[in-house]
């Protein structure tokens, strides 16, 4: 039987303590941590940073340092820093080196990188290696060298390569954020189907039970199946619980695809083993005959600046999409007259925040709300020219009158300047798999005694 | 004619991924679950979501008491078109439809 520790579902999100500590005390073989996910939005893979402050990522990373040194065991994180970039893993590993020489400690730490270079992409695109996932966007030589990130998810294989050095401490760029835990499992035998289900199960920390704030869950794996324990105060995991958790951030709740083949928990059987302790068993793993790993990527689609003013007045309030239509074609003359842009240049979005904001051309339902908000969204191929074609928006959000003939009203504005630069406007533009001959050809280890 | 977040414990919605979307229908109980699970087409969906009915992934598990709808974002998340980086909006809409 092989033990994971989960201290929670991302690093940054915090954990419970004492749980953590009762954890530590049941003698795992491995503490798993997940550091990202794309659920953030583009801009973490995009400059390749982390969404989560340093601070924090610091204080909880030295508590999980703590606990490894005394458990004695590896203590694994797979994309590191949000988004799995080769930069993220050395902010992270510059925290890491900085705490272990905090704390006295010395340690081994290997390093996994999943950063692909731009003409191994193409040149896996040129010869066929590249295939798309469901809708995913089109994508050519020239998208490809837009890109200022683009990371492979490392699988199993990857992780059990960098265990294998003997590290203390495993720090990975993007992986799945399954193979962290599955990987000890697998290499020590255990049955995959049963070691990719638990990891999948456990990879958000306690959220397949109940209290899923606390963060602290073990996944133990045998040759058979199996078991999952929440280990805070008033946490249980019930067949519901557990079995429920396929259904989260999963398009297709009883398959799961990752490198080297798939999961499939359509028999899987699950059981209270007693009103916290969950035992799954019946799950089964599908080996793959070519080797994939999915890549991410994304790119600068243009640069945007916001304005948001605010309607109060009834009337106005009633009419307001009259009255962004009419300012959309004002403005656009405007832009042409001044700057010489046309509309294929840079677009202009009028979003309603109260009315549809959420929905846009989805939104079934109409009210009558006290006021709107009108949030200009423009974005252009630069900064500079966003910010300008900002400028021209301003006069007409604080002053457009519905009719001519009227006392000129205002607007409510919650900010001086109204314009707010956002920096580039990031888009993902890979849903693809690269096919390898080697797990480890996309791939870099390097080992340092810290 | 009831809407299905009358019958339903919980609706939710969630990315899968940044190109999938996802709803989970939480019934509750048998009684419920049967209720959603006949009651609410995939073409009531789908047209909710202005989208082909054939894109639209439909699981109804029993054993949970669950039916889930999982369909291509309507707009790629982080694009200049997506509104709900999260797609935390459709979990509501799916939770107003009408059960007849």
């Amino acid at each position: 039987m092989i033990r994971v520790l989960i201290p929670s579902g991302a690093l940054g999100l915090g954990y419970d303590k004492t749980a953590l500590a009762r954890g530590i005390a049941a003698g795992p073989d491995l503490i798993a941590i997940d550091g990202g996910s794309t659920d953030s939005g583009p801009s973490y893979l995009g400059r390749g940073v982390s969404k989560y402050a340093r601070a924090a990522t610091k204080a909880e990373w030295k508590g999980l340092i703590e606990a490894r040194a005394e458990a004695g065991v590896p203590l694994v994180i797979g994309t590191a820093g949000t988004c799995g970039t080769g930069s993220a893993v050395d902010w992270l590993y510059d925290i890491t080196v900085e705490i272990l020489a905090e704390l006295g400690q010395t340690a081994r730490i290997a390093v996994l990188k999943s950063d692909q270079p731009i003409a191994r992409v193409r040149e896996a695109l040129a010869s066929d290696r590249i295939s798309p996932l469901p809708h995913a966007p089109h994508i050519d030589a020239d998208l490809i060298g837009q890109c200022t990130n683009i990371v492979a998810l490392a699988g199993a294989e990857q992780i059990a390569a960098a265990l294998d050095t003997g590290a203390d401490i495993v720090i990975a760029g993007r992986t799945t954020d399954t193979a962290i835990i599955a990987a000890l499992p697998i290499q020590r035998g255990m049955r995959p189907g049963a070691a990719w289900h638990g990891a999948k199960i456990g990879e958000c920390g306690a959220l397949c039970a109940t209290n899923p704030q606390s963060g602290v869950i073990l996944v133990d794996v045998d040759d058979a199946g199996f078991t999952v324990t929440p280990l805070a105060d008033g946490a249980h995991a019930t067949p519901h619980t557990v079995s429920a958790h396929m259904l989260y951030e999963n398009s297709d709740p009883f398959i799961l695809y990752e490198p080297g083949g798939h999961l499939d928990v359509t028999g899987a059987r699950y059981v209270a083993l007693d009103d916290k302790r969950v035992r799954v068993e019946g799950s089964e793993w599908v080996p793959s005959d070519r080797y994939t790993v999915k890549l991410e990527g994304a790119r600068v689609a243009g640069y945007q600046t916001i304005l948001i003013a605010i309607l109060r007045d009834p009337r106005y309030v009633a009419a307001v999409q009259n009255w962004c239509d009419d300012i959309a074609v004002r403005h656009a003359d405007r832009v042409a007259q001044r700057m010489g842009l046309e509309p294929q240049d840079y677009s202009l979005e009028l979003r309603l925040i109260g009315q549809n904001a959420t929905l846009g051309a989805l939104e079934p339902r109409a009210g009558s709300a006290a006021e709107v908000g009108v949030m200009g969204i423009v974005t252009a191929r630069t900064q500079e020219q966003a910010n300008d074609i900002g400028k021209l928006l301003n006069p007409f959000l604080l002053h457009h009158p519905l009719t001519q003939d009227e006392e000129q009203p205002t607007f409510a504005f919650p900010f001086s300047p109204a314009e707010i630069d956002r920096g580039p406007a990031w888009e993902f533009c890979l849903n693809h798999v690269m096919e390898l001959a080697d797990p480890m050809e996309a791939f870099t280890l390097q080992v340092h005694d810290a | 004619m009831p809407e299905v977040g009358a019958i339903a414990e919980k609706v939710r919605s969630k990315n899968a991924g940044p190109f999938w979307a996802t709803i989970d229908i939480f019934c509750g109980t048998v009684e419920a679950y049967e209720r959603v699970s006949r009651g609410l087409s995939s073409d009531a969906v789908a047209s909710a979501f202005q989208m082909e009915v054939a894109d639209l992934k439909r699981f109804d598990i029993p054993d949970l008491r669950v039916v889930k709808f999982s369909l291509p974002r309507p707009a790629v998340q982080g694009t200049a078109e997506d509104r709900d980086m999260h797609g935390a909006g459709w979990g509501p809409m799916v939770a107003e439809l009408v059960i007849p």
